[in-house]
């Protein structure tokens, strides 16, 4: 049963074929608090297509969490307009899968719990959800740790049990802010490896933020640079590289070179201009 | 079958180290390690307690030997457990409907700003009132059946469960509570399944102290007006100089606080042996 929904052709099925599966326009988020205004984000238009890897890359601050946090419609825009599949966006959307840079998981659930808990929520069929939870901890190699606790678990294999939970109820767009940013830099590369195989094979809709300029290049189909004060888009890459990458040959392609060194460059020049 | 589960795992499972649990021997083992300490340091005071007796170092009335004490217990058996009984009614009655009651208080309150603006001051100042000095008044209200000891014992319980309560159910990762939103769950499915097992090792630690303090409060409101219970019984033996008994008495509720608050002890193992509180231990 699951088979059919999985795969990338009823993706986007909500929106037509040829609409941007996320479609920001004129967005501006502005937070006060304790008599202080920031400025978070200012005039970002954007539009992700459906399939789309998208990586939003940027110095801290400059409001990357706050962007994936207005298409989820977990922080409010201030002014603009966001629509996630031709609808507007107001208050906490269902249609996406978050995974943040701590995996968030229930201390008193296994991993297999824990991945259950988003169908649970959700009200889903309960065979169906069993079986895709072993689906997807088969595909993330976590096969074997069904029945492990949260505290018997490494960080990147919870990051994992974070991503499953995240792709259980077969999200239209999966939104991640920073997931691999707590890993050791190994574990990280396997992640990648993973997340970028997962994409390949689903063909849904990935946002990711993140402070790696590797990352963010070789897992894009396009990259963007923000710069701070107030947050906002300094320039946009699409990554001419193949669909499918190995890690190392990725990585020493004159491709990936030159758009990293340039995005490189960007982060810096936006570092030093605070 | 389908795309997804064709796919094999490209990591190294090497790196999957599962971390071993210490078994349920182990465990049991450890425990009783621990029970070890404290009952060789108890059988140390009883020694002291003894010489101090036996070489007639202090008075048998302000001091009576470990002996007298037993023999209280040996030759009042029916007695002292009659007045047992009652005062364990009462505590667990007041400890009962402090737990009830001051969960409910706490759910409210961390769901509503405006009850907790309201009622916190007011629960605080409650509480900061010598719970000996309104038992009398309690008396006058509700006579010299159990229900005034009840109700102090109520009020003694009832603050340690709001404040852990609260300070549990708020100690929930904002991120999960975003989380759930993005589920659409509703309300009352994110409190029984997120807010309120997060919530179980405050709360229990709140439960813990609230135990203990329910005893005290029966016994205080036995102190008050009475004809049976601990309370009485201490009271009666105070007028008599019998010490012994006294002594007794102070034994008896020192091991049912004790007792309660190893049902509670027992009763995390169950609930919570996921919380590191649990799983740290020795
Ligand atoms: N809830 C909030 N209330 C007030 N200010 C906020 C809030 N959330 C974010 N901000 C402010 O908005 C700005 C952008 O924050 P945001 O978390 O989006 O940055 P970021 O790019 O994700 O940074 P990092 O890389 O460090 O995670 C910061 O200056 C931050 O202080
Ligand atoms: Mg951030």
């Amino acid at each position: 049963m699951a088979a059919e929904t999985v795969d990338g052709a009823a993706r986007g099925a909500g929106a037509p074929s040829d609409a941007p599966m996320v479609d920001i326009r004129g967005l501006d988020v502005t937070f006060h608090s304790k008599g202080r205004t920031v400025h978070a984000l200012s005039g970002i238009d954007l539009a992700i297509e459906p399939g789309e890897f998208l990586t939003i890359a940027g110095p801290s601050g400059c409001g990357k969490s706050t962007l994936l946090r207005v298409i989820a419609g977990l922080t409010e825009a201030t002014a603009g307009e966001v629509t996630l599949r031709g609808t507007p966006v107001e208050g906490a959307r269902r249609d996406v899968g978050f995974v943040f840079q701590r995996a968030a998981l229930l201390d008193w659930r296994n991993a297999r719990g824990n991945i259950l808990f988003q169908a649970e929520m959700r009200g889903l069929p309960r065979a169906w959800a069993r079986e895709r939870a072993d689906a997807l901890m088969e595909m993330t190699g976590l096969t074997g740790f069904e029945n492990a606790m949260p505290y018997e678990l490494s960080g990147g294999m919870q990051q994992r049990v974070s991503l499953c939970r995240a792709l259980l109820h077969e999200p239209d767009v999966l939104l991640m802010d920073e997931p691999f940013g707590a890993l050791d830099a190994l574990t990280r590369e396997n992640m990648n490896v993973e997340l970028r195989r997962i994409w390949e094979a689903t063909g849904m809709t990935v946002v990711l933020v993140t402070h790696s300029v590797a990352e963010a290049v070789y897992l894009a189909s396009r990259a963007i640079v923000m710069g701070p004060r107030p947050g906002r888009i300094i320039e946009e890459f699409p990554i001419d590289l193949p669909g499918h990458r190995e890690y190392e040959p990725t990585l020493e392609s004159p491709e990936f070179r030159r758009v990293s060194g340039r995005v490189r460059e960007l982060l810096g020049s936006a570092a030093h201009a605070e | 079958m389908t795309e997804l589960t064709r796919q094999t795992p490209t990591l190294p499972s090497a790196r999957l180290v599962r971390r071993a649990r210490p078994s349920r021997r182990r465990r049991a083992s450890r425990g009783l390690v621990a029970a070890l300490y404290p009952a060789v340091f108890l059988a140390l005071v009883v020694v002291a307690w003894f010489l101090v007796t036996a070489t007639e170092m202090v008075e048998p009335y302000i001091i009576p030997s470990p002996a007298d004490t037993w023999a209280a217990f040996t030759d009042y058996p029916d007695y002292l457990w009659e007045h047992t009984l009652v005062t364990t009614r009462e505590t667990l009655a007041g400890f009962a409907i402090a737990a009830l009651v001051g969960v409910l208080v706490a759910v409210l309150m961390v769901y509503s700003s405006t009850l907790e603006k309201t009622f916190y001051p007011l629960i605080l100042f409650a509480q900061v009132i010598p719970k000996i000095a309104i038992a009398p008044l309690f008396v006058v209200w509700l006579g010299f059946g159990t229900s005034p000891k009840i109700l102090v014992a109520v009020l003694m319980a009832f603050f340690p469960v709001v404040i852990s309560g609260i300070s549990g159910l708020r100690s929930v990762d904002p991120e999960l509570l975003e989380l759930t939103s993005t589920m659409g769950a509703s309300p009352v499915k994110t409190f029984l399944k997120v807010r309120l097992p997060a919530a179980l090792p405050e709360l229990l630690s709140g439960l813990k102290v609230a135990a203990t303090l329910a005893v005290t409060g029966a016994v205080v409101g036995e102190f008050v007006g009475a004809n049976s219970g601990l309370g009485y019984v201490i009271l009666q033996a105070n007028g008599n100089i019998d010490t012994a008994m006294l002594f007794a008495a102070l034994i008896i509720m020192s091991l049912l606080g004790v007792l309660l608050f190893a049902v509670i002890q027992v009763a995390e193992m169950f609930l919570i042996p996921w919380h590191a509180s649990r799983r740290n231990r020795g």
